[in-house]
């Protein structure tokens, strides 16, 4: 396939591409940012929710008139208030934003009070009583499995607590292990974890009459945009969010919450602006974080390690609620096939209910499980044939411009450099083995957004105005930086279309009452695609620039250059003021859809398409004592095949990032429970790397120039992190020699897995076995033919 | 975030004056220093004082001076920062430098103080929770509650000593000036400040105020201190151990060893070293030779009987008290001066 000019050689690139500061990092350094917390509005009332203390009970009654009597309270609501489901898939719209029927997790809101301050509110939630008639809690997925004596958590699914099935077959999978020269088997676990991000949720509504604006910590101001109009009962016009500025999402702020609608709601009844702002361990109970997979993976080689077939099976704990489970159920087996060729691929996966808090999406969203049980898999397998690991991987990596046996469409692929690059800046080949060091290395991609939008639309993802005019250059996006450095990534791509510096573009985002529509801060999609929409607008604002001083010098309008604040010879304010008297009002349009055909036509096809993936590879050297199974990672080496970097600072940050949390992940992060409660909802208890637990981490960044990414531009938000956590097994092993088949890797587990060691036994810490699942009958996909999988 | 409700606050003049007042007060009245343990407790209702006794901006509480016996007084007041930055102190006393030097994170130390730290909450995860948590979870005999939750068949709370000072304290023979009302004070060794029950767990009566802690001259003991914890900062220890050792020629002549975080006071081990006695700590000895220092802290760790009710599995924080017995020996003996003939 011929490659569509990915844009200019960056020696033509006057913006994008330099490591120029953040737009906005001035204003966060020095505090001038104001958060969603920071609101303050006259005569603002402060809401608290009741929380259920019951991992799961049936409600029998609720009064709150006791609550309601108290000096200071304003409004108190329950579910009778908010009777309308609500979820952020269509398929699933499985939540209240507060329960009357029955609760599902300790956690689940139950009533909300607006007061004239906090006190107020938590101590009018005190006082409101609710008659409880407790169920059998459901703490795991083997649980989930059998047939509850009380009723399922949800009616709408099943059998038992089963949400989702899913059982699909690319290629003759029996023929390719009847043909395998050997053939392996691996069961793994990965314990949940949560975001942590450094804000906690914080949403603020202001009703005048029966119109409400929200001001809130969301990473998709247009998903609670929907939310709350169905819920409220509004038209989508009479409701605007606002995405305040960013404290840090991770995933954990993409559904629409309970607090956010109940705001909107007590402010609606009050005529008071209402706000509400999570602790710290609410935002553990809103989580929506990572989810704990157990996975089952089988796979055929031939003598050469070449994968004939692939068999994987996950099991999610999904929490209480469905959340994106869906997806995060698909995502689990999707993105196995874009870093290996895998000939002949099925996967089977399954989400149940249990009487957690929700899971949802937590950066890598559903696939740094998977990916953590696949290269490791990968290691031992290269382990039983006597092949090197990194070599076993290159005999099998995906080419680029190819087809995946699922469909998937490969575009740009640095997998083979980024290999290269950690190997060869770190050392790892020629690595002096001694016990208590090792070193690992893995692989992984991710995608530069979902291909589809979560609810079925042909309507563009991604928008953007591009208005230039006497009060200067404003582009306006519904796009939301998060922190991931969306606004910047924005502001450098129509400045340089425009010849400007990023500084000069004022930024209008993620508001749904001013700005286009842009579906979100996930999925790793603004750059490609608002940054795509961006740079239509600003392209096509440029050519009217050009034409205006063409015209009124003379002369054609390539003979005009665009840079440096000059549209040809003349400053850029004056070329404006000479368009705008041409064409009148200056405002240009912009929008992404990504193109048709990059997925399959299956069902369930719609998780994993991307209109580019992104390729990593790490290699971790870190140290193991073999008598406490304590672990110091030394240093990561992280190769990131980013297409283009826009901005090359902000990329960096992003790698780090991305390291930090999955260092975090896999050697301490979890989510757990004890008898239906969070064991550690503090930032105390929940173990997370400081800054002395963190190691240096050197980035190497691979550009490909992706065909159809802003100048050739892909995603790293998320990428980064999949292959650190498997990484670090793997140099577990080769420190001490025991596999710890289970994620994190705490010292605890390592010495059990040294223990079974010293008695003969294993020399592993995992899971033993996987469960019977109930999956349905496989749907059977022909992979695509040969023409078809050469691009 | 989470509010601290409302009470008053009391700024006494002297340690004197807050001893009356704590006296006045009773029940309701805690004294307050860096508040960094007692703030976010009171935050998550774990105490209700409706009386704080301010104690940070008394001076008579925050110099640290040196007695005539060429030991150390140290006030109460003095941060934990101040105690890690003094030099003369780390020389005579690594141990309890060290143990302060570990405590949490920089910003607390910068305000938490010795004598909170010796007065320090016990910890049990079903007890460092938030109201609503420990209501759902059911309430605990330590607050608000008549059982133990981790261990249902107790008759005393088994919550955790977690200070890191006490044990090195304890293992440098030092000990608590406290002060009651009317001028009253005694000296006590540290290790009588403690009882073992996480529920009542300081032996000193409610109105007497920690004044200082008396560190005796060091001699020519050499004292080290091993903390086990997650993560390099911020962590309670998941296992403590502080060692002093003495020798006379090339031969151990004395040994301390003071374990904390293992039950609901620090425990005094020291006869655990027996074997150490009159032996020479040549460094094969100290690599594991023979198996005497695995001896030792296996003896040692013997009261550890640790519960599922802190961060990690309780058998491997039983293991690593082993360990960390042997590394706080290690250590120790590394500091001691090295007996001549000898590299
Ligand atoms: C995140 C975090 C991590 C922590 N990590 C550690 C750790 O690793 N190791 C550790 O040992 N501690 C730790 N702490 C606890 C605490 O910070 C320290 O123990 C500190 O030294 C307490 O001193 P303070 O002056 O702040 O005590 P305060 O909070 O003021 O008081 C603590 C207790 O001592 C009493 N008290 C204070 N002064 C006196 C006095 N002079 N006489 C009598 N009673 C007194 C108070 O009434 C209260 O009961 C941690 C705390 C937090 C919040
Ligand atoms: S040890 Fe038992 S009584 Fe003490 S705090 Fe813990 S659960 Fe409560």
């Amino acid at each position: 396939m011929t490659t569509p000019a990915a844009g200019r050689e960056a020696g033509e690139l006057h913006v994008v591409g330099k490591g120029l500061p953040k737009v906005d990092a001035a204003a966060k350094v020095t505090g001038a940012i104001a958060y969603a917390d920071d609101i303050d509005l006259p005569g603002m009332l402060f809401c608290k929710l009741l929380r259920s203390q019951h991992p799961y009970a049936r409600i029998v009654s609720i009064d709150t008139s006791a609550a309601r009597a108290m000096p200071g309270v304003v409004a108190v609501i329950t579910g009778d208030d908010l009777p309308v489901k609500y979820g952020i898939m269509p398929t699933c719209e499985d939540e209240l934003a507060l329960e009357h029927e029955k609760v599902r997790f300790v956690g689940d809101p139950v009533a909300a009070v607006a007061a004239v301050d906090e006190e107020t509110a938590l101590a009018a939630c005190r006082a409101i009583e609710v008659g409880y008639e407790p169920l059998e809690a459901v703490e795991s997925i083997e649980q989930a499995l059998v047939s509850p004596d009380d009723e399922p958590i949800h009616g709408y699914a099943g059998p038992a607590n089963v949400h989702r099935l899913a059982a699909l077959e690319f290629g003759d999978v029996d023929a390719g292990f009847a043909e395998a020269a050997h053939v392996r088997e691996d069961v793994f676990f990965f314990e949940g974890n949560t975001h942590l991000p450094m804000e906690q949720h914080s949403a603020t509504a202001q009703a005048v009459g029966d119109k409400v604006t929200l001001w809130s910590s969301t990473q998709d101001p247009h998903y609670v945009h929907r939310a709350l109009a169905k819920v409220l009962g509004l038209p989508m016009g009479s409701v605007r969010v606002v995405a305040a500025p960013h404290g840090g999402g991770f995933g954990g702020k993409c559904d629409p919450f309970s607090h956010e609608i109940a705001v909107c709601k007590l402010s609606l009844m009050t005529g008071r602006p209402v706000k509400c702002t999570l602790t710290r361990e609410e935002v553990f109970y809103t989580h929506r974080g990572r989810h704990p997979v157990l996975m089952w993976v089988r796979t055929g080689v031939d003598r050469d390690g070449r994968i004939l077939a692939m068999h994987f099976r996950s099991a999610l704990d999904g929490g209480a609620y469905g959340s994106y489970g869906p997806a995060s159920t698909l995502y689990t087996g999707a993105l196995q096939t874009t870093t290996y060729a895998i000939p002949a691929y099925r996967f089977e996966g399954a989400r149940v209910f249990t009487n957690k808090a929700p899971c949802g999406p937590k950066r890598g969203h559903g696939t740094p499980q998977p990916r953590f049980a696949l290269e490791v898999h990968l290691d031992k397998l290269a382990a039983d044939l006597g092949i090197d690991p990194v070599e076993l991987r290159r005999r099998n990596y995906v080419r680029p411009f190819t087809r995946t046996v699922n469909w998937l469409r490969i575009t740009s692929c640095g997998l083979g450099e980024v290999t290269d690059r950690v190997l060869e800046a770190s050392g790892y080949e020629h690595r002096v083995k001694r016990p208590g060091h090792g070193m690992g290395f893995a692989v992984s991609s991710y995608m530069c957004g979902a291909g589809l939008p979560i609810y079925w639309n042909t309507m563009p993802h991604s928008e953007c105005i591009l208005n230039v005019g006497r009060g200067g250059v404003t582009l306006l996006s519904g796009a939301t930086d998060i922190g991931q450095g969306s606004d910047t990534v924005l502001a450098t791509i129509a400045a340089e279309e425009l010849g400007l510096s990023p500084g000069d573009i004022r930024l209008v985002t993620g508001d749904t009452g001013l700005t286009p529509v842009d579906l979100g801060s996930y999925s790793s999609r603004v750059t490609f695609m608002a940054g795509n929409a961006a740079r239509e607008a600003a392209a096509r604002m440029r050519e009217l620039l050009v034409r205006a001083v063409a015209e009124e010098k003379g002369c054609a309008p390539d003979e005009v250059a665009v840079a440096d604040g000059r549209i040809g010879l003349i400053a850029f304010e004056e070329a404006a003021a000479l368009a705008e008297a041409r064409f009148g009002a200056l405002s240009t349009r912009g929008s992404y859809t990504p193109p048709q055909g990059i997925g399959g036509r299956y069902k369930g096809a719609g998780v994993g398409p991307s209109p580019a993936y992104s390729y990593s590879a790490a290699v971790v050297d870190l140290d193991a004592d073999g008598r406490s199974g304590e672990i110091r990672v030394n240093k990561v080496w992280l190769g990131h095949d980013i297409g283009r970097s826009i901005n090359e600072l902000a990329v960096r940050g992003q790698v780090e990032g991305g390291v930090y949390m999955g260092l975090g992940e896999v050697l301490m992060e979890a989510q757990a429970y004890r008898d239906g409660l969070l064991r550690q909802p503090s930032m105390l208890d929940y173990k997370s790397l400081t800054f002395l637990d963190m190691p240096e981490v050197e980035t190497i960044l691979v550009e490909t120039l992706d065909p159809e990414g802003p100048y050739g531009a892909k995603e790293v938000g998320q990428g980064p992190l999949l292959p650190v956590i498997p990484a670090v097994v793997s140099a577990v092993h080769e420190a001490l020699g025991v596999w710890v088949d289970e994620v994190p890797v705490t010292p605890d587990k390592v010495v059990r897995a040294l223990d079974a060691r010293a008695k003969g036994k294993e020399p592993r810490y995992g899971p033993k076995s996987f469960p019977q699942i109930p999956y349905p009958p496989l749907v059977k996909v022909a992979p695509p033919d040969a023409a078809t999988a050469a691009l | 975030m989470l509010r601290l409700p409302p009470c008053s606050y009391l700024r006494p003049g002297s340690v004197e004056e807050a001893a009356e007042l704590l006296s006045r007060h009773g029940e309701r009245a805690m004294l307050v220093a860096g508040g960094t343990d007692l703030v976010p407790k009171m935050k998550r209702g774990q105490m209700e004082p409706e009386v704080l006794i301010g104690l940070g901006h008394l001076a008579e509480l925050r110099a640290v001076t040196e007695t005539e016996e060429g030991g150390f007084l140290i006030g109460a007041g003095v941060t934990l920062a101040e105690v890690s930055a003094h030099r003369r102190l780390a020389a005579a006393y690594p141990a309890y430098v060290r143990a302060a030097a570990l405590v949490s994170s920089p910003a607390l130390r910068n305000v938490g103080t010795i004598g909170g730290n010796l007065c320090v909450d016990t910890r049990c995860n079903y007890y460092d929770m938030s109201f609503e948590w420990r209501q759902a979870c059911g309430f605990c005999m330590k607050k608000d509650g008549d059982i133990c939750r981790v261990a249902p068949a107790s008759k005393r709370c088994r919550a955790i000593a977690s200070s890191d000072t006490a044990p090195a304290a304890i293992a440098l023979g030092a000990s608590v000036v406290l002060a009651g009302p009317a001028g009253r004070r005694r000296e006590v060794p540290v290790d009588g400040l403690y009882r073992d029950d996480g529920q009542y767990y300081l032996e000193k009566s409610a109105d007497e105020v920690v004044e200082s802690v008396r560190l005796p001259a060091p001699g020519s003991w050499c004292s080290s201190y091993v903390k086990v914890r997650r993560r390099n900062t911020i962590d309670f220890p998941l296992a403590g151990v502080a060692v002093a050792l003495r020798r006379s020629g090339p031969l151990v002549d004395d040994c301390r060893i003071v374990l904390t975080a293992v039950g609901s006071r620090p425990f005094d081990v020291s006869a655990a070293a027996a074997p150490l006695i009159g032996r020479e700590l040549t460094a094969d000895v100290l690599a594991g030779a023979d198996g005497l220092l695995a001896e030792v802290a296996a003896e040692a760790a013997k009261v550890a009987k640790p519960l599922d009710n802190a961060d990690l599995h309780y058998v491997w924080r039983k293991q690593m008290t082993r360990r960390a017995v042997e590394q706080a020996i290690v250590e120790a003996a590394g500091r001691l001066p090295v007996p001549t003939g000898r590299a």
